[in-house]
């Protein structure tokens, strides 16, 4: 299991350091910070073997987070545990800084005893931990018995993620789909993969404790209703472009929340949800994705010392919509001397610090067209070295699921409170955005 | 409040200031000395000083400071144990404190702290917390428990906290169920012939129940423990496969990886025309392929992993081609992997992809991504023929960017493929040659070398070329060096008249100028067979090379069937078995696949020996290693240091120079006769190669076969064996234990029948009757051939002695240590059990000599990594009489040789499953010291074999 946990700031000066295990000295925090945070080359591998000790290290903005062992622990488990302990600190402190961290020093470790026995992560859900773990000083000195089994049982029990007895006047929930759609593609256009990344975010401020149920145009779902005979009426779609009515998902992960093994035998997404907000479910699609925007490039080289590019961008949803924060990024090369843009709409930049002209445009319509082209000087140089063509990006955000994706229902069921699924407020919300969106040139 | 202050104090005087305010009165500056102390502590100053001034603080109900001060005294009570006992009362008095978040606390500092005397403390208030009401307090003494294992482990099994810990599976709280899983595992780590995690399908079931309730990380700990478990059969499997299956779809990336381990593992057991064992199939792939979706650490966990997963199971994804693609912004690590990963998925189907893929990733910046980018293209033209002759074409556009390592990483995989597609696509060596200059690297300069060696009667001018390497021959590594001296003779070989001067000149400075060893040989082989017999230097020289292997860099099977076992650990990052990188006993314990039903029986045995001696591979031997194999028995001085006649006495000069030369040549697989390239370990071929170059000059110089004929058989058959060793008895149970009965014994083999002999004493007031034995499943099966014959009733203080005949045809079950027993006595009054080690020896039968050929063929087919070293110390005996007391104990002397005063024993045994050892014992005359190498297919044997050398040569 975990040996110890380090964190240092960009100096590789030692901020927090907690060791778990009698195998592991005060020396692995040098040896670590000698051979990894002060290593000249790029790091190789976010796992080290030093003299028979393993670090497995993750950074966040400049502060590097490494848990340590000797033994044959679970690798996924370290990291998935490193992440977790970024998420609790940024839910208790904000962002994670060194002077962060060293204005909550006192709290850190507090959690690391808690959330870390012996190597062995236990509960560290945010809203359990924060039952009894505080910024001011530990509850605990003026709590009733009854509160303190409250906590123990929540921070042990089924349903950790949520505690009993909240109450709100309004029952409401929020549903965000927000997807990223992920493309690369040749400079023919032709499309070398793609995939749709999404996530089902939800907000929920119910009361009690709600017994919730998802549905969405899972193709395996309609399709297994379809055979019993109900079919909604066919062509009718709300989003852009697609008329599909289901969509077929290649994988699909849930927040611990939702009953896996109730997923897996009848497919149905039921849950008791986390209070506040919470990612219910990733999914992955691969099938009919709607691909916002086509990149159409065209560079032409003009002697040694010129290149001639110019690119095509293309709508490609309902003429109602409007995509939104469209960038678009042309790399240049690295001997650059100058450049002329020509652009019909938005406003284009060269950027030298980047290597790039970076072309923006606030708004832009469904199945519309737009292009710009540019003129590069190069210096002349004697790098026999091809320059490597790094692909075109793109950055959008549209108002609907590329995926095709539709929320079909969220059913909310408390038993022993006197409000029905009726009562609830409910709002759904689309949003497409890029992810990573190439075309090769 | 900030606390980010506390890290600024540097002044002097500092302890000084802090240990005042640690006594103030105020509360509060109490309280802000003691983070002081912390921060200091951090950063690495040792205020260890300042103890008694913190342990002071400890008595408060403020639960901050409380804190603190505990996390204080983890850090310091070992090195003041003394003081360390002033904290003891307060612990507990914490843990009878009616909030549980104290009980708990309080007894988790507690395990945290490694002083002896505290320990001693700590068991009753542990005892208390195990059985507390509150369950956050019982899922924390339950990780205690492992914390005092990890201190003192008789102290945890003596206060019978195991049992407790057991209870805790079944108890109602899934949290606690999951710590009490971790413990145990842990624990059981470090003891691996307790019965601790006796899994049986009520457990299971518990765990299962278990699994769908507890938080993510309670997940993992089940899962992995679930992985241990060994199934009755295919049914059962299949049901814990689909109580697993649902955890795949969890957004924690480990608890999917660990579920995917039980599956893999378990999936081994179902019958493959099982409609399951499909569905199964289908649904392992997509959340694989989500991994990919994670933070880049966790996607190079999840790639390492499917790695091994795609070497095992190719099918599960096969269609997944594209989501390995190369994303510009991807982490280098990341991006390394998924390479390996596309060529591994490469096939007839997506091959134009891969290859569209891999072109454009060669003008990438990275060096160590665009070599194997391009080593990636000479894999697949391997690999996929009907590519091949695109692949080819796209290597030499890359040669055209002039980019050197490029160029360089492109001509050694061209190399390959030529030996793949010979006399295919020679018409390019034009354009190789034109880069010979731009070579800086020797595995380039090597693969170039052999190109223009192999072609050498295409390119007109290959003499000067190589001649132009000639020069700098010093300077060479001697992986160019070997291989110029190959190329050099082949060029030799096939136009003699230009070229002769350029011969004599590589080869004597190969044999006089150089110190390698290899080369030197290799240089007086060419020399002698070109001087004495041309022809048959041509046949063995130019000899028709055998083809390479499609997969390369495959991960040997037995510890790949090892890493799918330690899926998601590191392990299975690293690639390596656990025991490369953990010390002490954890981990070392080797796990494997259970295997398929309908194997029946013998799937248990195939757990000890994968596969006997005979099932190796014939390709690697053909039948002409009759010479190899006697050629290891050679007993011939090294050559001289004089340089040789060009024309010796055909005799002598074979003997000389073989008994020198093919030592190596055995050793090493890298270095090959037949002339084909060496160092160049991608290529996996170097091993066939060497015995297919030699048949040639068996035709062709008959004498050397025959003249080194007569000097074998040296060992063998010296003197008459002096039978077995049998140990003397000891007492296996006690008569305490036994309510009065005693039984100590030893095992003993005589004349191939293995007996247990048992002297029973009665130290009881009553007559003790109706006498029966049985033993547990063990490694070898061992099982009593019949009733244990005690006819008259013992009466008290009387002794009898009794030999019980044992058979190996019981059940198997792998034991640890592997030749532990566990046995059961009944008599009148109870059953006893008891258990008992034997000695390997006991099972080493009669027929155990291995023919010589044998013997080579399976010593080099077994994996290096398999070889176990020992030293046998304090031995006075020579050669000869040890290898004749050895044979007593059905350990054969197949051959001896000497060098410089070392005789070299090998020898084999056989064990009554069938599983052969081999062993070198290298004796030095005067030194007591005997160095025994032992290799067996079953590595975990080889122990138990070193010390019945031990023992045997011992007595």
């Amino acid at each position: 299991m975990i040996g110890g946990l380090f964190i240092y700031n960009h100096k590789g000066e030692v901020l927090i350091s907690r060791v778990y295990r009698d195998d592991i000295g005060r020396n692995a925090v040098d040896a670590f910070r000698v051979n990894v945070i002060h290593a000249r080359q790029q790091v190789r591998s976010p796992v080290t073997n030093i003299a028979r000790t393993s670090f497995f290290h993750i950074k966040r903005s400049n502060i590097w987070l490494a848990a340590v062992t000797k033994q044959n622990v679970n690798a996924a488990m370290v990291f998935e545990f490193l992440y977790k302990m970024c998420d609790v600190m940024t839910a208790y402190f904000g962002k994670i800084s060194e002077e962060n961290i060293k204005n909550n020093f006192v709290l850190i470790y507090e959690l690391l005893d808690e959330i870390l026995d012996f190597g062995y992560p236990q509960n560290s859900e945010t809203g359990a931990l924060k039952t009894f773990i505080t910024q001011q000083g530990i509850k605990g000195q003026h709590q009733t018995k009854e509160e303190q089994s409250q906590i123990t049982s929540q921070v042990t029990g089924q349903i950790g993620w949520r505690r009993e007895g909240i109450k709100y006047r309004r029952n409401e929930l929020f549903l965000d789909v927000l997807e990223s759609v992920n493309l690369l593609m040749s400079p023919q256009g032709q499309v070398l993969s793609a995939h749709v990344s999404g996530r089902v975010v939800m907000k929920s401020y119910l009361s009690g404790m709600p017994e919730c149920k998802f549905g969405m145009n899972d193709k395996i779902v309609i399709d297994k209703q379809g055979k019993g005979g109900t079919t909604d009426d066919p062509g009718k779609s709300e989003l852009g472009g697609s008329g599909k009515q289901s969509i077929a998902i290649d994988d699909c992960t849930f927040h611990q929340c939702v009953r896996l093994s109730k997923f897996d035998s009848e497919r149905s997404i039921s849950f008791i949800p986390p209070d506040g907000e919470y990612e219910l479910m990733r999914y992955r699609t691969t099938k009919d994705i709607i691909l916002p925007f086509r990149v159409i490039p065209l560079v032409r080289e003009v002697g040694r010392t010129k290149l001639e590019v110019k690119v095509v961008i293309k709508s490609n949803f309902k003429p109602s919509l409007l995509a939104q924060k469209i960038e678009v990024r042309i790399p240049t090369p690295l001997n650059t001397s100058g450049v002329q843009v020509i652009c019909m709409k938005g406003k284009a930049k060269y950027k030298a610090s980047e290597n790039a002209i970076v072309w923006k445009i606030k708004r832009m319509a469904g199945m519309k067209e737009s292009q710009i082209s540019a003129e590069i000087e190069l210096l002349p140089t004697n790098d026999k070295k091809k320059w490597a063509r790094p692909p075109i990006s793109m950055n959008f955000e549209v108002p609907f699921a590329p995926s095709g994706l539709k929320v079909r229902y969220l059913k909310v069921f408390e038993s022993k409170l006197n409000y029905s699924d009726h009562d609830v407020i409910k709002w759904v919300r689309y949003i497409g955005r890029s992810g990573i969106y190439e075309t090769r040139c | 409040m900030t606390d980010s202050k506390y890290f600024t104090t540097t002044k002097k005087g500092e302890i000084f200031e802090l240990k005042a305010e640690l006594n103030s009165d105020k509360k509060e500056k109490k309280k802000e000395a003691v983070k002081k102390v912390i921060a200091s502590m951090t950063v690495g100053k040792d205020v260890s000083a300042l103890f008694p001034d913190v342990v002071n603080c400890m008595q408060t109900d403020n639960l901050e400071l409380k804190k603190l001060v505990y996390l204080y005294l983890m850090n310091y009570a070992k090195s003041q144990p003394d003081m360390a006992i002033m904290a003891v009362n307060t612990f507990v008095k914490d843990c009878e404190d009616p909030n549980p978040l104290i009980r708990a606390l309080a007894v988790r500092t507690m395990g945290c702290i490694r002083v002896d005397k505290i320990t001693e403390y700590l068991c009753e208030p542990l005892r208390k917390c195990l059985k507390d009401e509150d369950p956050y307090v019982r899922k924390t003494a339950a990780v205690c428990v492992a914390k005092l294992h990890d201190i003192n482990a008789q102290l945890v099994e003596d206060q019978g906290f195991l049992d407790t810990l057991k209870d805790l599976i079944s108890d109602s709280n899934p949290m606690v169920v999951a710590n009490a899983v971790a413990a145990l595992s842990e624990i059981a780590e470090s003891h691996p012939n307790s019965n601790l995690l006796d899994l049986n399908p009520q457990t299971i079931n518990k765990l299962l129940t278990a699994l769908n309730e507890c938080t993510e990380w309670g997940q993992i700990f089940i899962l992995d423990c679930l992985a241990n478990y060994m199934p009755r059969d295919d049914r059962e499997s299949q049901s814990i496969c689909e109580r697993v299956t649902p955890r795949l779809s969890h957004a924690n990336s480990a608890v999917v990886l660990s579920a995917v381990k039980v599956l893999m593992k378990f999936m081994e057991m179902l019958p493959k025309d099982l409609d399951y064992y499909g569905t199964l199939l289908k649904k392992l792939a997509p959340p694989l392929v989500t991994l990919l979706s994670a933070e880049p650490e966790l996607q190079y966990v999840a790639l390492r992993n499917i790695n091994l997963i795609v070497q095992k199971r190719p099918e599960i994804l096969k269609h997944e081609m594209k989501v390995f693609f190369v994303k510009y912004n991807d982490p280098i690590y990341v991006k390394l992997e998924k390479l390996d990963i596309m060529i591994r998925l490469a096939s007839q189907a997506n091959i134009a992809q891969v290859l569209a893929e891999l072109k454009e990733y060669a003008t990438e910046v990275d060096v160590d991504f665009v070599r194997k980018a391009v080593r990636a293209i000479g894999r697949c033209a391997i690999k996929v023929e009907q590519s091949a002759e695109r692949c080819v074409s796209t290597l030499l556009d890359l040669i055209q960017t002039k980019v050197n390592y490029v160029v360089q990483e492109a001509i050694v995989v061209i190399k390959d493929i030529f030996r793949k597609y010979p006399n295919k696509y020679e018409s390019v060596i034009a354009t190789l040659c034109e880069n010979l200059d731009s070579l800086d690297e020797p595995e380039a300069r090597a693969a170039m070398i052999w190109i223009v060696g192999e072609y050498a009667e295409r390119i007109d001018n290959a003499d000067e070329l190589l001649e132009s390497f000639l020069e700098g021959f010093h300077d060479e590594s001697t992986q160019v060096q070997l291989q110029l001296l190959t190329a050099i003779v082949k060029l030799f070989l096939k136009k003699p008249t230009e070229t002769q001067e350029l011969v004599q000149q590589v080869l004597s400075l190969a044999t006089q100028d150089s110190d390698n060893p290899d080369l030197r040989d290799r240089g007086y082989i060419y020399w002698r067979l070109l001087s004495t017999d041309p022809v048959a230097a041509k046949e063995v020289v130019l000899a028709e090379k055998p083809l390479i292997s499609e997969e390369t860099d495959l991960i040997e099977p037995t510890l790949l069937e090892e890493l799918i076992c330690h899926i998601g650990t590191l392990a299975s990052v690293y690639h390596k078995p656990p025991s490369a990188f953990v010390e002490g006993s954890r981990g070392v314990q080797h796990k494997r696949i259970p295997a398929r039903a309908g194997s029946g029986e013998s799937a248990e045995s195939s757990d000890v020996g994968q596969s006997g001696p005979s099932e190796a591979p014939p390709a690697v031997i053909p039948s002409q290693g009759d010479l190899l194999g006697d050629l290891l028995n050679l007993d011939l001085a090294p050559p001289t240091a004089t340089v040789p006649s060009v024309q010796p006495s055909m005799q002598m000069g074979a003997m000389d120079l073989l008994g020198g030369g093919l030592d190596s040549l055995m050793g090493d697989d890298s270095d090959t006769l037949g002339g084909d390239i060496g160092g160049s370990p991608s290529m996996g071929a170097g091993l066939g190669a060497a015995p297919a170059a030699m048949p040639a000059s068996l035709g062709a110089a008959p004498a050397v076969g025959g003249g080194l004929g007569d000097l074998f058989d040296l060992g063998g058959g010296v003197g008459m064996p002096t039978g077995s060793y049998v140990a003397p008895k000891t007492v296996w149970l006690l008569a305490m234990k036994g309510k009065g009965l005693e039984i100590s014994g030893t095992f003993a083999r005589r004349g191939g029948i293995i007996q247990m002999d048992l002297t029973l004493t009665n130290k009881a007031m009553s007559v003790m009757t109706d006498f029966a034995i049985q033993f547990n499943r063990n490694s070898f099966g061992l099982a009593p051939a019949g009733p244990l014959q005690v006819l008259t009733p013992l009466s008290p203080n009387q002794t009898i002695d009794v030999s019980l005949p044992l058979s190996t045809s019981g059940p198997v079950m792998k034991m640890e240590p592997l030749n532990n027993l566990q046995v059961a006595v009944k008599n009148n009054i109870d059953v006893f059990y008891f258990s008992c080690q034997y000695p390997l020896s006991l099972l080493f039968v009669e027929d155990g000599k291995m023919d010589r050929q044998v013997f080579l063929a399976t010593w080099k087919d077994i994996p290096n990594e398999n070889e176990a070293h020992f030293q046998i110390k304090d031995i006075h005996l020579n050669s000869d009489v040890a290898s004749n007391k050895l044979q007593g104990s059905n350990i054969f002397t197949i051959a001896k040789r000497t060098v410089e005063g070392q005789d070299m024993l090998y020898q084999s045994v056989k064990l009554t499953n069938g599983i052969w050892v081999l062993a070198e014992m290298r004796i030095q005359t005067g030194n007591p010291n005997y160095t025994l190498s032992i290799r067996c297919r079953a590595p975990e044997v080889c122990q138990f074999v070193y010390l019945c050398y031990e023992l045997v040569l011992k007595n």
